[in-house]
């Protein structure tokens, strides 16, 4: 027999090339955790110069690989095809950088906080502590939120981009474990950041946990981890699909948490508000971005010839999701939680096209996976510059998100509300601004799909969401201006994302064509 | 390709309003003007180059979103035409007649008055050109931005409320539509390639349960920014707590859009649904006829009285269209046209009121004539011509509309003619209570010596002109509307009722 020839072990395939955005965020990123190490004495000064150049250099270095890449047109399976390099891997990672740097950017910024960043300047100490005041009064800024950051973002890509369970898996954990410290690092109100923290940390371990045993459950049913397996056992199933239905609804909780749909979503608003505003941005976008494609992945590539049973269950998701979120933002008075609830009825428009499966004129018309790229691109860009802005709106204690405080704000910064303004027209979905094509291109998606009723519970859904950002626009423009609080004079580090998101919101709003036809081409999955 | 007019049109509007965000400091005003006057400029010669060689040299088709086959397409027929010619007369009227912004309040800068009506008169003029449906609809909902602002920023005591009144009535109809433009190209996208024109949607076959239920999402949204009864809540107080300029552009030019968005895509896209719907949306016309004008007659406030009694008029102009007969609809198309010009000059009469005596309550008034003759001659030409006295051209139109829909419905035109009696009621009642009667105190301490200055007689005179002009000669405005009508009517496929003729057997 020649058994006996055969290697026992094959050695790993690894595509360098093609995996090197990842690769060179991952390097970067820890190459920065050594920097608090190495850089003391008199260098300690030049940390955050070190440590934002390693973020740039990263994520431009990388976003230019990923458009290297894409004009090469290389594709396929990579790491043993644990990875899936593909149309929507690409513009997801383009995305991420991008929405990254920007986020990371915002890091950045002290001139707003008179001189010192958002961040706990050491965030291992206990607050109130000794320690605390002594590390305050030194000034001793740790920079550990830029390495957590971009190591965050490698889980992230890897996530929307895994091609098995386990690597899923393994993607979840590397973005979240850092996400979970971030939130808890903010420099005032510690113990309310701390207890977000602990708070996501504790329902997130969770779905975890959930998401885990799903992958158990469906490697039993089809005996392979890979998505494309999974897809070519249910034509000829071994087990029942008992199995494969328990793990799906599991896997199905693990991936909506992160994506922050009802009924997962109740760590949403405590989490925004509680973790310091720039992780916030940060998170409301990447977060979202990778959590969707991985549960698009999932649903259309293992699970597609399925669609059947799940397209009702998300149907329903989809309808719960919308109306609470934008029921819940009605009563809101604070700007982040409002923000918060928003995402969560922006989730359920996303949840639209996913349910509507489309896969019609691929590459000529946007498909879901083509308008739900576009929908988080323009989402995006509006995200980090609205969260941004909420940095700068401020009372003597620090910010201050209160409607109330916000009361007026034009008169006192016409350009801070007239940006604003445009942010929230863009979530509200008014034309001539890039949300206005993203909610088309989605509800377009559900309609072809063949669930035209959901477009209008999401048309009215979007109406009642409409009342709470335009309602924050009258509080803006016709309230009476606040007198605790101020608008902050902030760097470039705070108004460069804020000038690219507003920018890119409304180009996107009036020539979408270039980034819709893109994403329209590159907008299916390799299988 | 032709020569871009329309877009040119519409652009520099916008560009105007734009430019005013620059610090130009004290020349704003000027500077605003002058790009009114230069757009009304281009707008009749535009006019000049549709009657020289035709609707076609109009036309500009580029596309815009290949992917999902939406155009920049933009083109003029009759009405759109003339839409967008009282639109560009109005816009520098209103700029003149808010010349002297009264700013006390909290209110903003002139200038930024001037901006958002410059850009509300460049979205509305790609409105009433749009000949692609997702063109159309951006524009609509995008002329909600600037009106917003423009009842906000110079609004009265309730402006807030007020103009989120106005925003949510406006994004509920505008959401229903959009509902309905999405199902528009999931038809459109299964029967080929995807297209938004509406030459091409004109094609499709919506003769079916479908086709209706996206009539009825198109309808929803015009029915509310018309307003009919019973959606129409929000028109009163949206005209009570803006200025008079702001008032003019949204019921002399916005509201428009709601019987401009009946006749051009109800009727053009989805004309059997549109038959189907015809009976509902007569009876519907009446109420609002009859209670807009009931409503006027009750109100005490004469900004809400001239929003209700527009309420009464756009009754008369649905009524019109859903006649479906050459000369109603002629009529109504007619009759968009000049109530442009007959409610501003209600609601700019009325802003010369409350800016002598800082209240628009009918109760502080009277005797006003007393004092100024002037003032209360051009008061009671604006309020005859709210009533369709013959001589000025409401009265044309609204005798085109009631003889065109006698031809078809006879019962329906016959409960209408009570709608022209009881507008004799409000409009008599206004003036009487204003200008006659006892001096009341504020008459006598705040109008003496204040006649019509040249400025506000600046504004009166072209408004006034073009009601009396059309009313005595309004062949040219026929002939430019006219072919919208046939051609509404064959889209329909209805023939005009023989003219019944009883003699002698």
């Amino acid at each position: 027999m020649n058994t006996m020839l055969m290697p026992l072990f094959t050695a790993p395939t690894i595509e360098f090339s093609a995996l090197a955005p990842i690769l060179i965020v991952f390097g970067a990123a820890c190459i920065g955790v050594l920097v608090d190490a190495i850089m003391i004495g008199r260098l300690r000064g030049w940390r955050d110069e070190v440590q934002m150049g390693l973020v740039i250099g990263s994520t431009l270095g990388a976003f230019a690989y990923v458009v290297w890449n894409a004009r090469k047109g290389v594709k396929g399976p990579l790491a043993m095809g644990s990875i899936m390099l593909d149309g929507p891997t690409y513009v997801a990672w383009g995305a991420l950088l991008v929405f990254g740097l920007l986020a990371i950017m915002v890091f950045r910024e002290t001139k707003v906080n008179g001189g010192v960043t958002a961040f706990a300047s050491s965030a291992a100490t206990v607050p109130g502590s000794a320690e605390e005041v002594e590390a305050d009064r030194y000034r001793l800024q740790q920079t550990e939120i830029f390495p957590l950051a971009l190591f965050s973002i490698v889980g992230m890509m890897v996530f929307a981009s895994a091609n098995d369970l386990l690597t899923l898996f393994v993607g979840l954990e590397v973005f979240s474990l850092p996400l979970y410290l971030m939130c808890g690092m903010a420099r005032r109100r510690r113990l309310v950041s701390q207890e977000a923290s602990l708070k996501y940390f504790l329902l997130g371990a969770l779905s975890s946990a959930f998401f885990l045993f799903g992958v158990a459950l469906v490697y039993a049913y089809a005996g392979s981890f890979k998505l494309g397996d999974i897809a070519t056992k249910m034509a000829s199933p071994t087990y029942g699909s008992g199995l494969l239905y328990t793990g799906l609804i599991l896997l199905a909780s693990g991936l909506l948490f992160k994506v922050g749909v009802v009924p997962f979503h109740n760590w949403t608003p405590d989490v925004y508000m509680g973790a310091p505003t720039p992780v916030t941005g940060f998170m409301a976008i990447c977060t979202k971005l990778a959590a969707v494609l991985a549960t698009l992945r999932v649903f259309y590539v293992a699970l597609g010839a399925e669609r059947w049973s799940w397209q009702p269950v998300f149907a329903t998701l989809a309808v719960a999701t919308m109306v609470l979120g934008a029921v819940a933002g009605l009563t809101q008075r604070d700007v982040k939680r409002m923000l918060a609830y928003s995402s969560i009825a922006h989730a359920g428009f996303l949840l639209t096209a996913v349910v509507g499966a489309n896969q019609t004129d691929l590459g000529r018309t946007p498909s879901s996976v083509a308008s739900i790229l576009f929908y988080m691109i323009a989402y995006g860009f509006a995200t980090i510059g609205a969260f941004a802005l909420v940095t700068m709106v401020r009372n003597e204690a620090g910010e201050d998100n209160s409607f109330a405080a916000w009361s007026g704000l034009a008169k006192k910064s016409p350009w801070v509300a007239g940006i604003m303004t445009v942010f929230l027209l863009s979530f509200a979905g008014i034309p001539l601004t890039a949300g206005f094509i993203g909610k088309w291109t989605v509800f377009a998606s559900a309609w072809r799909g063949g669930y035209g009723w959901l477009v209008v519970v999401a048309v009215l859904a979007s109406l009642v969401a409409a009342y709470f950002y335009l309602r924050l626009i009258g509080v803006m423009f016709a309230g009476e201006p606040a007198a605790k609080s101020y608008v902050g004079e902030a760097s470039g580090w705070t108004w460069v994302p804020v000038a690219i998101g507003a920018a890119a919101t409304i180009i996107l709003g009036i020539l979408p064509d270039a980034v819709l036809s893109m994403v329209s081409s590159l907008g299916a999955f390799l299988r | 390709m032709t020569f871009p007019w329309l877009t040119i049109l519409g652009l520099l509007p916008i560009a105007g309003g734009l430019a005013l965000f620059l610090p130009v400091k004290g020349a704003g005003r000027w500077l605003g003007m002058f790009f009114a006057l230069l757009t009304a400029l281009l707008g009749f010669t535009v006019a000049g180059v549709y009657s020289a060689s035709g609707a076609a040299a109009l036309d500009v088709k580029a596309s815009w979103i290949t992917s999902i086959g939406t155009y920049w397409a933009l083109g003029a027929d009759g009405m759109g035409l003339a839409m967008v010619l009282m639109t560009v007369v109005l816009t520098p009227l209103v700029l003149l007649a808010e010349w002297k912004l009264p700013l006390e309040g909290g209110k903003w800068s002139p200038e930024a008055f001037v901006a958002l009506v410059l850009i509300l008169e460049g979205l509305s003029i790609f409105v009433f050109t749009a000949n692609d449906v997702l063109l159309f609809y951006l524009f609509f909902e995008a002329t909600l931005v600037p009106m917003y602002f423009l009842i906000v920023g110079f609004g009265g005591a309730r402006r807030s409320y007020a103009a989120l009144k106005f925003l949510l009535f406006s994004l509920a109809g505008g959401l229903i539509m959009l509902a309905s433009v999405i199902g528009l190209y999931a038809v459109s996208a299964k029967s080929g390639a995807p297209s938004y024109l509406i030459s091409d949607l004109a094609k499709l076959d919506f003769n079916n349960d479908l086709g209706r239920l996206l009539m009825i999402g198109f309808l929803i949204a015009f029915v509310i920014k018309a307003p009919m009864v019973p959606v129409h809540t929000w028109l009163p107080d949206a005209a009570e707590h803006s200025t008079p300029g702001t008032a003019t552009m949204l019921v002399g030019i916005l509201d428009k859009i709601g019987t401009f968005g009946m006749i051009k895509f109800c009727l053009g896209i989805f004309p059997d649904a549109s038959r189907w719907v015809a009976p509902v949306m007569l009876v519907l016309a009446l109420i609002s006829i009859l209670y807009g004008a009931l409503g006027a007659i009750g109100s005490r406030n004469l900004m809400r009285l001239v929003a209700y009694t527009s309420v009464s008029h756009f009754g008369f102009m649905v009524l019109g269209i859903y006649a479906f007969t050459t000369q109603s609809i002629s009529g109504t198309v007619f009759y968009m046209l000049n109530h442009g010009f007959s409610t501003a000059a209600l609601f700019l009469v009325v802003g010369y009121l409350i800016k002598r005596s800082g209240t628009a309550d009918i109760a502080a008034f009277g005797g006003v004539q007393k004092y100024v003759p002037v003032f209360s001659g051009v008061f009671l030409l604006a309020w005859l011509s709210a009533l369709g006295l013959p001589g000025l051209s409401s009265f044309v139109s609204e005798f085109m509309v009631l003889a065109g829909t006698f031809a078809r419905e006879p019962w329906y035109a016959a409960i209408a003619a009570v709608g022209v009696i009881l507008s004799a009621v409000y409009s008599l009642r206004a003036y009487r209570a204003v200008m006659t009667g006892p001096v009341s105190d504020t008459a006598a301490s705040e109008f003496r010596g204040r006649d019509l200055n040249l400025l506000e007689k600046a504004v009166m005179v072209p408004i006034l002109g073009v009601l009396l002009f059309l009313g005595f000669y309004p062949q040219p405005a026929v002939k430019l509307v006219e072919p919208t009508a046939t051609a509404a009517m064959q889209r329909l496929a209805v023939a005009d009722p023989a003219p019944v003729v009883e003699g002698v057997k």
